[in-house]
């Protein structure tokens, strides 16, 4: 196994992540390129990993860390993104008003 | 080359292709269903790489919830099914960072590896070589994370419950 075959796909969706998430202006695109990214990363691990046969499968576990991560991550997200929706009913991302001043919540007496 | 050295390559340029479906593809639905080409690839690729137990968790979890949840959400936005012509900015200065990036990572590991050669270890990634030390060794980020899990839950309950 020459691990430099899985090391250049991983290279390359990596650099297919960066494209997506600079270039995508609709956030649920921008989240699945945030996976590309991650994706990317976790098969590096796994390659490292495989070098390394002696030793525990310390790049697995840090795999399923990673796995769990992403799952929390897409489930947050997406509920902002949602959100979004409802106040907006548009979610690209760069029409988001960033300087919208929202006026203090008032507290009832 | 060896027959393994060319099912990795054949996986990962399906990998690859599919990845470049989903930044590329002007349907946002068809999006999603390339990401599930290019995720069910990558676990091939584990499922090669001896990883057996991450390949199976991530045809469970990213296969069957993440991109459920991510089709869950096209829908939910009303997304159009059919080419949508405002899904991207232009794509110049986003290729030339990600080609920038994606090529100072694939120097460095052909710096670092090169073409060198190594023997898959045999039984390295199964459910008891992995689980034993999740359960003793890294038991508690193992608990931290379910933590993690359960106040993003909460969150995710938060933010669409929205502000009263």
């Amino acid at each position: 196994m020459h691990p430099f075959i899985p090391y250049a796909v991983a290279s390359v969706l990596f650099g297919l992540g960066v494209i997506g998430v600079l270039r995508r202006r609709n956030a649920i695109l921008l989240l699945m390129s945030v996976e590309l990214l991650l994706n990317a990363v976790n098969l590096i691990f796994i390659t490292a990993d495989a070098t390394l046969p002696k030793t525990a499968p310390t790049g697995q576990i840090f795999v399923l860390f990673v796995i769990v991560l992403a799952a929390a991550e897409i489930g947050v997200g997406l509920a902002v993104v949602l959100q979004l929706f409802r106040l907006k009913a548009r979610i690209n991302v760069d029409e988001v008003p960033l300087d919208e001043h929202q006026p203090e919540a008032t507290h009832d007496v | 080359m060896t027959g393994l050295d060319l099912l990795l390559a054949g996986i990962g340029l399906v990998a690859v292709g599919a990845g470049w479906a989903v930044v590329a593809t002007n349907q946002v639905v068809r999006a999603g269903l390339w990401l599930v080409v290019c995720l069910g690839a990558l676990a091939a690729e584990y499922l090669l790489l001896t990883a057996e137990l991450v390949a199976w968790t991530q045809v469970l979890i990213y296969l069957g919830a993440v991109v459920v949840l991510l089709l869950f959400a096209v829908m939910l936005t009303r997304a159009p099914i059919g080419p949508s012509p405002d899904l991207d900015r232009k794509v110049g200065p986003a290729s030339v960072v990600g080609v920038g990036v994606g090529l100072s990572l694939g120097t460095l590991f052909a710096v670092a590896y090169g073409w060198t050669k190594y023997a898959l270890p045999a039984q390295h990634g199964n459910a008891e070589t992995v689980g034993g030390p999740i359960f003793t060794s890294w038991v508690l980020p193992f608990e931290v994370v379910s933590i993690l899990l359960l106040s993003a839950l909460v969150g995710a309950v938060v933010v669409s419950r929205g502000a009263k």
